[in-house]
This record gives structure tokens, C-alpha cells and sequence, in this order.
């Protein structure tokens, strides 16, 4: 079979068995059981696979898994810590920033990058970083106000 | 589309609970508290369940192991004071889930987080055709008030009964029966204890009116929010039972193609692979997803193709094809249009087009299926479980008990998610495994086989007085559909014709249906006889609108959007548009901004008024509401199936445009809450007047009528 690959995720550290040319998305959520990210398109048009590789967000229905062998990433299952949420989860629910929520995951995946990044973007800069990112749910207002918010949050208590 | 449209017209009141003589069905209520554990429930009989079926109501035994079907429960009060609510309807994302549990913890007076809604799962809620036409609300909520004010009625009963009083003078309120003259209480939960009690639904019970609501009409977050957010949801595509297979299915090149030929030798020497194949059906399932697709690239198949028209063609075609006379139910005349033409002071005579729409919901089709002792499980993700379940217990010869069907709250659907398609291709597969089996569908095969909007020909003649008074109207639409046919306007001369034409490409629901079509013809149509009269087009629709509910909404919004507005820039142009539909009430205005070298086209700004009797979740209902102002916008502006030689040519979101975050103007919705009108549904009117809202704007700031939806795919090319 496939050389055995071992990824960093969410700090805990994953053998993994697939074929080294599988998506990263498929070893995610087939093989360990972190769905949240989602399949939404599988040609990195939709957004809703997106993880942060090495603090940057990426399309992970993209990626193969032998790319990223050595870099650190992050799920949407890693941003919660300790039962607190991230400031930008945080910010989508008090926002009500979903409707069927499906796309939620690389909403939030695609924000936490950008404010990584910038922490106090424009709207243009948020339309912009998010346009890669499909809801097809029309909650895009929402979703500009929850990372403003998230933005501000961030801002307020020092990350 | 005629036979979906049919289906489509025949939904009003399917839901016709009657209370009936008292039934019981000691075994099928013991099964239930065996599930739900003692308490307090509420069943209602719909003796027409079995007649409001859309597979041929008695094709099968009755059978009696579960709980019968024209009898089931709606609520549930445990020992603990949990209250569990019933329905066949399933959470979308319109948030259902949030909005019946507020009506029944309203109904019920218990705190709205007590409530658990258990829906969509054929083996536990009551019959139900599926979740469409914006059938919720109007029906669901209702029924589901009287369910809880019976429930609450009952425990009010055992309360006097424990204290030997007349039930009249107790109080229900705060989770507990009080008797105000003693000072004494117990709570629902005591009242529960040790019981096994079930009562059917009263003929009448008074149900509270929305000016006493409390906990509906509020704004609650929707209700699992959290697990959304942190990635824990488990959709249908997230499930992983344990053993599970990946399946795929083999497409052909084109539609209407046969297999003529198909070597799966290759792909039935792979390990752990399972190679189907059934008539034209050739499917595969293995370990993982990269193994089963590896097993399909195997197969050589071959296939008989057959001709099919194109996109280009489309809509000569549906002219060409349309029966010579369409049936009575599909034609509507009063007065004379005739006469009416003749007395006009300006005439039109316009052509509208719609093109084919994919609902590109983003989970994609999806179902699990999972057989056990003959019994088939499925989950999927769809708007019609029961219906599901019918179609699987057909194809498969089981009985329909032996079927069930479970959908876990699911990544939209838009009118898109009826059919059983996914269920069925995993229900396949899994039963040849002997295992588990998730069928995904791919983006490409969502955008190719699922099912479309259909396209559609309208053709518009009226003739206006000189005040701006309709004296004729005449309406046919080709094809799209009926939803939204008839005009909101007052005239005295109209002839409307629906004239179907046989399925081109798979099609069916869509949110509002033909409503957009035909809204889109009607309200682009009205302001170009504004135009020719040189009134201002709200005027001219006031001068011809009785409805006091669409006059209100058209002048909120006109109000919020600051009507009538003058410009201040090259290229900026206003537009209005309005209807009433399934009972609601809409008016949208659009701004837009048009580069005349380039040809680009922004929509800057959707003001849109909304109404749909009394609100139950104002947070919600504006989710929706700007939701169906977005999703309008992609139809309105660039969305376009392209066909040719049975292909779809852009069956990826690089190529099929969808509305995102650099398309979203500035939107105002405002909700007019109405707590003297019963609640309608507000999943799909809000839709249908965006479209000519925004081309009637271009109008203004080009001059160019834009008569096609999609209207400016590629900018504003030509006048």
C-alpha cells in the first residue's frame, strides 16, 4: 500500500493511510473522521473545504496530503479550545450567520486566516478574501457583519 | 414539468387532519412510549394521509408493525418535562427546527429550551408529503398549536383530577398546572410521571392569538447553532457508520443514453471492491472514496447516444412543441382582451424568456443506506422522506414498514432535493455489499443529474386608458410553469394560458417555482407601459391594485427606498417590482450602476418590503427573506444552464455563476408583522419580483429593455 504519511492536525499528530496524491479533504474526513470540513465541489471553487495549512487558509479538497506532511493545520474542529470558542465562531452565532450552515466551516476557516493576516479588514478586503468562498444560501450580509465583529472582539481583548 | 406542476397544484391543504370518531391503537401508543419513555402525548388521525400520496395510494398491504400511518403522534411530554415535537417536515435551512419548536412552547407555556423537535424520520413523525410550496407555516404551525394546546388542556385535566377540582379555574403557565384558589402547583413533569397517557386531537381547540404570543414572534438564534459553527453537524455526507462503503455510480456521456456494452472485469479484480450491475445501472462501492473512484475509471462502458436539443434552441423549441390547446384547468378568460386592445391609448406586445437554473444547493445529493434482516435505512438528505421511503419500498418489492427513511438536517435544497435518486443508488449498492454504503454525488454529476428550473416562453399583450387603467391583458407562459399566472392587477379583459410542453431536461421545483417567471414577465411588462404612458411606475401599479396587503408592501419599500429618486450619477438606474404569492405579499426596488463602455452591471442596492401574516421568527425570516434577495440576484443577472448534444457545458461553479460575496449589494429588507393575519410561509416569495426590480433599474439607466432572464450574463453587451 500507500507509504505511510503523518499529518499535524489541531496539534495532535495523525498516521495516515491513504495514497500520498489523496486530497487532504478526503483523508480528513473519510479516513479520521473530521468532518467538519465539508465537500462542497471538490475543484477549489466553493470554499467550504477550506483549512488553515500553516496558519494560511487553503482549499483542501486541492491539497495532497504529501504536501502538507510537515506543516501544521488546522480544522474547524481545532479552533474551539478548552469549550471556548474562537472569537470569529463566536461572532457567526451571535450574528446568525447561517442558514443551512453547510458552508459554515470555510466561512469561518476563510475569516480566522484573513484576520490572521489583517486583523482590522475593510469590507472590501472581506468581500474580496471571501469571494472564493460560496454560500448558496444568500447569508453573505451576515457573514461580512460576523467577522467585522469577530474583528473587533479580537481587537478588544488582544487576540 | 406539466406532471411536476401538476403535483405542485393539487398540495393546498393536503394536510386535512380530521379529528374523527376516537380510535385506539393500544399497541402502535405502547410501541411509542417504548421509543420516547413514559409521559403525555398527542396523536391526530389524518385519515387522509393515505389518499394525499403521491405514489399510488393503496399499492401495498397495510402494515401494522409500527406505528400505523394514519395515526401518529405530534408531541410528547416525558417524566423528566422534556417536551418532544413531531413532524414529517425537514430543517433545510429555513429553520423550521427554531420556529415549530417556538410555536409549541408558546402553545404549551413551557421555556422555549425544553423543546426537542424530532422531524423528517419516516419511522417516528407523522405522514407527509415533503417540505415544499411553503406549506410549513400555514399548515404545520397551526396543527401543531392545537397539539399543544390539547397536550396542555390534558395535563390541565390530570391536575384536577389529582386535586378533585373543576379543571375551568386552573392555570397552565410556566411548565406547570396551578390552581389559583388553593395556591397549589405541579409541574408538567410530575404530571407526567409514571403515565402512559394518549390522547387524540380535538375537533376545535382555541389555539392563542399572535397579539398573546410570547415566545413566538420572538427572535430565538437557531437552535443547535453552536454545533454548526464548531464543525460537530453531522449532515448526511458526514455520516460514517461503522463498515461503511463509498459508492459511485456510472454516468452516461449524455442524457437519454443507453448501455450498450460494459466491461467491469478490471474493476471487480480490485479488493474490496463491489461492482453493481442492474439494466442500465452500473455502480460501484469500495473502502474509500479514491478506491471506488479508481474501480469506476476501470469499467469500459459503451454507450448509445441519442439527439437532444441545445441551449440555443430552447426556446423556439417550446414554442414549436406546445400542445395546440392546452387543457381547461390551464386557461382563464374574463371579459374580452379584444375589446379591451381596442379602447387602449398605448399598446404592448412583449416576449419574455427564462433559461434553465440549477439549484446548486452546496451539500451536494447524498444518502447512506444501511440494510439489516430484509429492513432498508436510509439517510438523506431530502425534501420528501416519506415519498422516499415509498419509491425505495417499490423498487426494492419490501413492504413500506420495512423502510426507513431518516433525514438529518441537511445543506439546502431550494426545491431541489424531491427526488429519491441518491437513496436509491446507495440502497443499491449497499444491498449487494451486505454493507453500509454513501453515495456523494459529485458537483459535476449535481449539476448534470439532478433536476433544473425549467426554461420557459411568456408572452405578454395589454393595452392601458390614458390615466394608466389596464383595459386588456393577455398571458401565456410555455412551459415554466403556473405558479404566479395570474395577475394581481385589476382588469376587467385577460385571457392567462399555461401551455405545457413535454420535459426537455430533467426539471422540477424550484424556490417560487414559475413565480419568477412569471413575475419576471408581468412586473417588466408593467413598466414598460409606464413608460409608454410616461407615469411613474408605482403610480401605474397603484392605479391598477386593489389588494390592500401589496399596496402596503409597495409603499413601504418605496418609502425605505427613498421612491421617487433622482439621479445623481451616469449609469445609475431605479427599479420596482411586486407580487403576492402562496399568501404573501412582496415589492422589491433595486438601484444598479451601469458602465456603458464596459458593460458591467451592479446591482448597488435591494430594498425589498415583506409581509406574510404574523411573523414567528423575525430573525429567521429575514435570513430568508435577504437569502431569496441574493439567490434572485445569480437567476436575475447571470445564472444559465448550457446544454448541447445531451452535455451540460457548465457543470462546475467555475463555469456555472453563482452569486457571491463581490455581487451583494447593500439590502434592506423590512417585515411587516400582520398579528391579525394567520402566519403564511416565507421560503420563496420573497424571490420573484428581484429579477424585473433589477431589469426595470437597467431601463432607467440604459434605456435598454432587458426581456431575457439571464439578463446579462455576459454585461450589457447589445442594445
Amino acid at each position: 500500500m500507500a507509504k505511510p504519511v503523518e499529518l499535524e492536525i489541531n496539534g495532535k499528530r495523525y498516521p495516515v493511510n491513504y495514497p500520498s496524491d489523496t486530497p487532504l479533504l478526503y483523508v480528513l474526513r473519510d479516513e479520521l473522521g473530521l468532518t467538519g470540513s465539508k465537500y462542497g465541489c471538490g475543484e477549489g471553487q466553493c470554499g467550504a473545504c477550506t483549512v488553515l495549512i500553516g496558519g494560511a487558509p487553503r482549499r483542501s479538497c486541492q491539497i495532497p496530503v504529501s504536501a502538507v506532511a510537515a506543516k501544521p493545520i488546522t480544522t474547524i474542529e481545532g479552533l474551539e479550545k478548552d469549550g471556548r470558542l474562537n472569537p470569529v465562531q463566536q461572532a457567526f452565532l451571535d450574528a446568525g450567520a447561517f442558514q443551512c450552515a453547510y458552508c459554515t466551516s470555510g466561512m469561518i476557516m476563510s475569516s480566522v486566516g484573513l484576520l490572521q493576516t489583517n486583523p482590522n479588514p475593510s469590507q472590501a478586503e472581506i468581500v474580496q478574501f471571501l469571494q472564493g468562498n460560496v454560500c448558496r444560501c444568500g447569508t453573505h450580509p451576515r457573514v461580512i457583519e460576523a467577522v467585522r465583529q469577530a474583528a473587533k472582539m479580537m481587537q478588544e481583548h488582544g487576540r | 414539468m406539466s406532471n411536476v406542476e401538476g403535483k405542485l397544484f393539487i398540495e393546498p391543504e393536503r394536510y386535512e387532519f380530521s379529528a374523527g370518531p376516537f380510535h385506539q391503537f393500544e399497541l402502535a401508543r405502547r410501541d411509542f412510549f417504548k421509543i420516547l419513555g413514559a409521559g403525555i402525548a398527542i396523536f391526530a388521525i389524518a385519515k387522509d394521509a393515505l389518499g394525499a400520496q403521491e405514489t399510488a395510494p393503496g399499492s401495498r398491504a397495510f402494515h401494522n408493525e409500527e406505528l400505523p400511518k394514519e395515526i401518529s403522534a405530534w408531541l410528547h411530554v416525558g417524566e423528566d418535562g422534556s417536551i418532544t415535537g413531531f413532524t414529517g417536515k425537514a430543517e433545510i435551512g429555513q429553520n423550521i427546527r427554531t420556529a415549530l419548536a417556538q410555536t409549541i412552547a408558546d402553545e404549551l407555556r413551557v421555556p422555549f429550551e425544553s423543546v426537542r423537535m424530532v422531524t423528517a424520520d419516516t419511522a417516528l413523525t407523522p405522514f407527509d408529503a415533503g417540505t415544499f410550496g411553503s406549506r410549513t407555516t400555514p399548515t404545520i404551525t397551526p396543527q401543531l398549536r392545537r397539539v399543544a394546546a390539547a397536550a396542555r388542556d390534558l395535563l390541565v385535566g390530570v391536575a384536577a383530577k389529582e386535586w378533585n377540582v373543576a379543571p375551568a379555574g386552573l392555570v397552565a403557565a410556566d411548565a406547570k398546572v396551578t390552581d389559583p384558589a388553593s395556591g397549589r402547583s405541579l409541574k408538567y413533569a410530575e404530571l407526567a410521571r409514571g403515565k402512559t397517557l394518549a390522547q387524540n386531537l380535538p375537533a376545535e381547540d382555541p389555539i392563542t392569538p399572535a397579539t398573546q404570543w410570547t415566545i413566538a414572534g420572538k427572535a430565538i438564534p437557531k437552535v443547535d447553532a453552536r454545533a454548526f459553527v464548531t464543525g460537530k453537524h453531522q449532515y448526511t455526507t458526514d455520516l460514517r457508520p461503522a463498515g461503511l462503503l463509498y459508492g459511485r455510480v456510472l454516468r452516461p456521456p449524455s442524457f437519454g443514453a443507453t448501455l450498450t456494452s460494459c466491461d467491469d472485469n478490471a474493476a471487480k479484480a480490485m479488493t474490496g471492491v463491489v461492482v453493481v450491475r442492474d439494466g442500465d445501472f452500473v455502480g460501484v462501492a469500495a473502502p474509500s472514496a479514491h478506491e471506488a473512484q479508481r474501480a469506476l475509471d476501470a469499467i469500459h462502458a459503451q454507450w448509445k447516444e441519442v439527439p437532444q436539443i441545445s441551449s440555443k434552441e430552447i426556446f423556439s423549441y417550446l414554442k414549436q412543441n406546445a400542445a395546440a390547446k392546452s387543457e381547461d384547468r390551464f386557461r382563464k378568460q374574463e371579459g374580452s382582451v379584444e375589446e379591451g386592445l381596442a379602447g387602449a391609448a398605448h399598446q404592448l406586445d412583449a416576449t419574455y424568456t427564462v433559461a434553465y437554473i440549477a439549484h446548486a444547493p452546496l451539500e451536494p445529493r447524498a444518502a447512506v443506506a444501511q440494510w439489516a434482516d430484509g429492513k432498508l435505512t436510509v439517510w438523506t438528505g431530502t425534501q420528501r422522506p416519506f415519498a422516499n421511503r415509498d419509491e425505495l419500498a417499490d423498487v426494492f418489492h419490501i413492504p413500506e414498514s420495512s423502510v426507513r427513511v431518516i433525514v438529518p438536517d441537511t445543506g439546502s435544497a431550494y426545491g431541489g432535493k424531491h427526488t429519491s435518486d441518491a437513496a436509491l443508488e446507495a440502497a443499491r449498492l449497499a444491498r449487494a455489499a451486505g454493507r453500509p454504503v454513501k453515495v456523494v454525488w459529485t458537483r459535476e454529476e449535481e449539476f448534470t443529474w439532478a433536476y433544473f428550473r425549467p426554461a420557459g416562453v411568456i408572452e405578454v399583450k395589454s393595452g392601458i386608458a390614458s390615466d394608466g387603467a389596464l383595459t386588456a391583458w393577455e398571458f401565456h407562459n410555455y412551459h415554466s410553469g403556473t405558479s404566479g399566472v395570474d395577475t394581481p392587477y385589476v382588469v376587467a379583459n385577460r385571457r392567462t394560458e399555461y401551455h405545457p410542453v413535454p420535459l426537455i431536461l430533467r426539471s422540477g421545483s424550484y424556490r417560487g417555482l414559475a413565480a419568477t417567471a412569471n413575475h419576471f414577465a408581468r412586473e417588466t411588462h408593467m413598466d414598460a407601459l409606464a413608460r409608454a404612458a410616461n407615469m411613474d411606475p408605482i403610480e401605474l401599479r397603484m392605479k391598477n391594485l386593489s389588494d390592500p396587503r401589496l399596496r402596503a408592501v409597495l409603499e413601504t419599500a418605496a418609502k425605505s427606498f427613498g421612491w421617487p429618486r433622482k439621479k445623481t450619477q451616469e449609469g445609475q438606474g431605479f427599479g420596482v417590482a411586486c407580487g403576492c404569492e402562496k399568501g404573501s405579499y412582496v415589492a422589491t426596488f433595486a438601484e444598479v450602476a451601469v458602465d456603458k463602455t464596459s458593460g458591467t452591471v451592479r446591482v448597488v442596492r435591494l430594498v425589498e418590503a415583506f409581509e406574510c401574516g404574523a411573523i414567528i421568527n423575525p430573525d429567521g425570516l429575514r435570513n430568508q427573506v435577504v437569502g431569496a434577495m441574493i439567490q434572485g440576484l445569480g437567476g436575475a443577472l447571470f445564472e444559465a444552464i448550457e446544454f448541447e448534444n445531451g452535455r451540460i457545458k457548465n457543470p462546475h461553479f467555475a463555469s456555472y455563476r453563482v452569486p457571491r460575496f463581490r455581487d451583494v449589494p447593500e439590502i434592506e429588507a423590512v417585515l411587516l408583522d400582520r398579528k391579525d393575519i394567520p402566519s403564511a410561509g416565507a421560503g420563496e416569495t420573497p424571490i420573484m419580483a428581484v429579477a424585473p426590480a433589477i431589469g426595470n433599474a437597467i431601463f432607467d439607466a440604459t434605456g435598454i429593455r432587458l426581456n431575457n432572464l439571464p439578463m446579462v450574463p455576459n454585461g450589457l453587451r447589445s442594445a
